[in-house]
């Protein structure tokens, strides 16, 4: 054990001298189970060395809330995606539940979403739709809303703890590099790119937010600030529109390859579906 | 009875006797203030849970009166003494009559 205390504050030593700014020695514990929010970065994201957790960034009141599955607010939500897992709908007269016996078996989707099926860039929001549409016979859900929200973090939550590992070769390629030149783009009124905030300046202060890495392993996330679980697409939009820019549409292909290549970016950050930010 | 209001309750599951446990409680339901409006300027009327009880083997607890300003899912965490095993009755009442209950064991070792 002593050793454990010793090697970390090492590192603490070296890192601040670079200007890293939360402490270096928080570790996100659920129930239990320790999650990485530390983790090197992938050789793909040229410009990190590390990739870091969004749950770093906030103050520890708001990572207290995370700490806990009963404190943890998004779970109000979940427990209304169980209820909806074996609620029947549609023609078929099916619900969830007909089909997928166990939510538990769905352990891992999270962490390879999304990906290129039949040459399609596929999420998880068109996944749960697709089987609502074509199996359910039912109506689709809104890509945002809270019917949809609940049931990805659901979902998501059967893979906490788990790496994130999207495939970003093969199919995934074009798609992949569509997301980088997105991410890299600068947009709006006030001229910005995804890396002007998340990139260059993680850590930093804009006004009175605290920059994080613009991670998604934590999506969907509860926000305090409009107390509701958020979608990754949802989150795309705020920030498009904080530059002043006109963002790209919910669940269009723009946002699904930022979401690729987000997502690749947070490769060995473990899945913390459902978070709390503010 | 409105909609989606569903409790929720933490309490361990054992504890000395006499031990002080902390006891967390959340019920979602949307704690309509009765000061809204909606779009064609009509109040929409008022709908909160308004009482909140626990009581363990028969004895009262907390009681608790929940006023309109109380935001949406009201959260409640208090501690209570544990002399014996037994059972905490946990019980919110609806503006519309309505009556939410849940409870839980615990055993004293």
């Amino acid at each position: 054990m002593k050793m454990k205390h010793v090697l970390p504050s090492l590192v603490v030593l070296a890192l601040s001298a670079g200007g890293a700014t939360a402490d270096e020695e928080t570790t996100l514990s659920i129930e239990g189970e320790t999650l990485t929010i530390r983790a090197d970065a992938p050789a793909h994201a040229e410009e990190l060395d590390e990739v870091i957790s969004g749950w770093v960034f906030r103050s520890s009141e708001t990572q207290a809330l995370q700490l806990d599955d009963f404190d943890n607010p998004a779970f109000v939500f979940v427990d209304q995606a169980i209820d909806e897992w074996d609620k029947v709908d549609g023609t078929e007269g099916k619900a969830c539940s007909s089909c997928h016996e166990n939510v538990e078996d769905f352990a891992g989707l999270r962490t390879q979403l999304p990906r290129v099926d039949g040459g399609q860039l596929v999420t998880m929001e068109e996944l749960v739709n697709e089987c609502r549409t074509d199996r359910m016979g039912a109506e689709p859900w809104k890509w945002t809303k809270g019917k949809m929200t609940g049931m990805t973090a659901l979902i998501g939550l059967q893979s906490r703890g788990m790496p994130m590992n999207v495939a970003i070769d093969g199919d995934a390629t074009p798609f992949w590099e569509d997301g980088k030149d997105l991410y890299y783009t600068r947009v709006g009124q006030l001229d910005m790119a995804c890396a002007n905030c998340h990139e260059d300046n993680y850590g930093n202060m804009i006004r009175a937010d605290h920059l994080s890495q613009g991670q998604i392993n934590g999506f969907p996330t509860y926000r305090l600030k409009n107390a509701k679980l958020n979608s990754t697409h949802a989150r795309f939009k705020g920030c498009m529109k904080n530059i002043r820019a006109t963002p790209y549409k919910v669940g269009g292909p723009e946002f699904k390859a930022l979401e690729l290549y987000l997502a690749s970016r947070g490769q060995g950050l473990s899945v913390e579906t459902p978070s709390v930010r503010n | 009875m409105a909609k989606g209001v569903k409790p929720r309750v933490k309490v361990p599951k054992t504890a000395a006797a006499g031990e002080t446990i902390t006891i967390k409680t959340l019920i979602s339901h949307k704690m309509e203030s009765g000061q809204r409006k909606d779009g064609d300027g009509n109040i929409i009327p008022r709908s909160i849970i308004n009482r909140f009880t626990a009581d363990f083997n028969g004895q009262n607890v907390i009681d608790v009166t929940l006023e309109p300003a109380i935001s949406t899912n009201p959260y409640f965490q208090f501690e209570a003494v544990v002399p014996e095993s037994g059972e905490f009755k946990f019980t919110w009442y609806d503006d519309d009559g309505s009556v939410y209950e849940t409870s839980k064991k615990v055993a004293v070792e």
